[in-house]
């Protein structure tokens, strides 16, 4: 299966690039993606302290353009995009009639349409529910000639800077387009490891000269997939497929910020009576950070117990390089879901002793 | 003194009465940083194919298999402190653990050094 996986797999634009830098290449989500560079542990402590480059071309990225196209992306998710000013992101929600989420994406408003970058796995189910349920005079083109390059770090900030980039003014969660060395790009302040960052948008064709001026810097280095999960868990951002599907809604999977206070006054959007009762009764589950004691990871699909009784399982799980400890998401009974409470998580019929602690596990820094 | 290797990336090195059992610098690599290792008790009795060990790395847990049957006489204590010694020294500090061997015939349908090292560069 996994030859068949690999043999149908599609390269990204910056494939000869990651085999010039030995990136162990593996398929995930229909592309070769690199796994890893240098190492997974290296990688991960990279982007903690430096600059790290990731290359996520598989990502969708799609644009919704037409006559009131911020109130028809509200029918289908719970923020507020009418409000949404041009230049700024909002992550969001696909949800589907029951008020489970059929993706977790960004919608930034440019000034003549909306932005959307979708995960990969989903991304064809998304471009067909949006043609569905949008209305006619709406039009979704995905952007295939586009790549999407993303640079996370603490010194992300300096390296776009010393290439002549203009950021000061821009704060996470805001994007605009850029010049660099003269070719007009896409910027956003925005990311997926609790860094602060950049996610550029450019076209295949110029990809690779940019990944390689990026590069170029001495404080920049290829980071792959298995870095990004890393970082992401600790930064307490689910990921889809394994800690988000339509079995949650957005108040299980603790995504209650995603639904803007228009919206929670108002609704208007599918799920939105069971979504609003759940905000203000509470759920039967919820998504919670785990901290392990010892050094053995819990891995997807362990089950949670509370004393004897199974309360949950683990959505995503493993050693977190910079807490130094193995961490995990589960979504675990509303009762056994308060911080600090005392669980066990099962693993190869042994019991760990584990900790609901808040999330983020490491402390954002992103720069307001 | 022989070492074999299996295909499932175990090598074996017979010393007397005993061997010691551990994964290749091959598979070390293909696992990652490794971040902890679940040994055997010494007198747990396995035959050649079981479970013996499991190593996670940061990515995933994956299991390590008995190249030959015997008994565990001792594990090696000092993965439990540093785990990553089998990414750095995987066929010398890095091994998981001693046993007796119950069938020495057993290692003549396991790979010599050469073999395994055409074995692998076909991967």
């Amino acid at each position: 299966m996994a030859e068949t996986e690999q043999k149908n797999a599609k390269e990204l634009p910056l494939h000869a690039l990651h085999k010039e830098l030995k990136g162990k290449m593996v398929p995930f989500a229909g592309f070769m993606m690199p796994l890893q560079y240098e190492g997974i542990m290296a990688e991960h402590e990279w982007v903690r302290s430096r600059a790290g480059l990731f290359d996520v071309s598989h990502m969708g990225q799609l644009e919704v353009s037409g006559k009131d196209a911020a109130a028809a992306l509200e029918a289908l998710m719970p923020g507020d995009f009418i409000g949404l000013k041009e230049g700024r992101l909002r992550y969001s929600l696909l949800l589907d009639d029951n008020g489970g989420i059929i993706d977790d994406l960004m919608v930034t408003r440019r000034a003549d349409h909306f932005y959307l970058v979708v995960n990969a796995a989903t991304k064809k189910n998304d471009i067909a529910h949006l043609t569905r349920r949008l209305p006619g005079h709406i039009s979704v083109r995905e952007r295939e000639d586009l790549a999407l390059l993303a640079l996370q770090g603490p010194k992300a900030a300096d390296v776009v800077a010393r290439l002549g980039a203009e950021v000061n003014t821009m704060t996470f969660m805001r994007g605009n387009p850029i010049r660099i060395k003269g070719s007009e790009i896409w910027m956003s302040r925005s990311g997926y490891t609790g860094e602060d960052g950049f996610e550029i948008s450019v076209p295949v064709k110029k990809a690779e000269k940019l990944a390689r001026l990026l590069l170029s810097d001495p404080d920049v280095k290829p980071i792959g997939l298995g870095a990004r999960d890393s970082l992401r868990l600790e930064a307490g951002l689910p990921l889809y497929g394994h800690d988000l599907s339509p079995v949650s809604t957005p108040v299980e999977a603790g995504l209650t910020f995603a639904v803007s206070k228009r919206r929670k006054m108002e609704g208007g959007f599918p799920g939105d009576e069971r979504i609003g009762r759940q905000i203000h009764n509470g759920t039967k589950v919820r998504r919670v950070g785990l901290k392990l004691d010892g050094k053995l990871p819990a891995r997807e699909g362990a089950s949670v117990f509370s004393g004897d009784a199974k309360t949950g399982v683990v959505t995503s799980g493993g050693f977190a390089p910079t807490v130094g400890a193995p961490i995990a998401m589960a979504y675990v009974a509303d009762a056994d879901a308060a911080d600090g409470t005392a669980l066990e998580v099962e693993v190869r019929g042994k019991r760990l002793a584990a900790r609901v602690v808040p999330m983020p596990f490491v402390p954002h820094r992103y720069v307001r | 003194m022989t070492v074999r290797f299996t295909e499932s990336h175990e090598w074996v090195r017979v010393e007397g009465d005993t061997a010691i059992v551990g994964i290749t610098a091959y598979a070390q690599d293909q696992l990652g940083d490794v971040v902890f290792v679940e040994l055997p008790d010494a007198g747990k009795t396995v035959k050649k194919g079981d479970e013996i060990a499991v190593v996670e790395s940061v990515k995933a847990a994956s299991e390590v298999y008995a190249p030959v049957a015997g008994t565990v006489t001792e594990a090696n204590g000092a993965l439990e402190a540093d785990p990553s010694l089998v990414n750095s020294a995987p066929e010398t500090g890095g091994w998981f653990l001693k046993m007796t061997l119950s069938d020495s015939a057993e290692l003549e349908a396991l790979m010599d050094e050469a073999a395994y090292k055409d074995f692998v560069k076909d991967l």
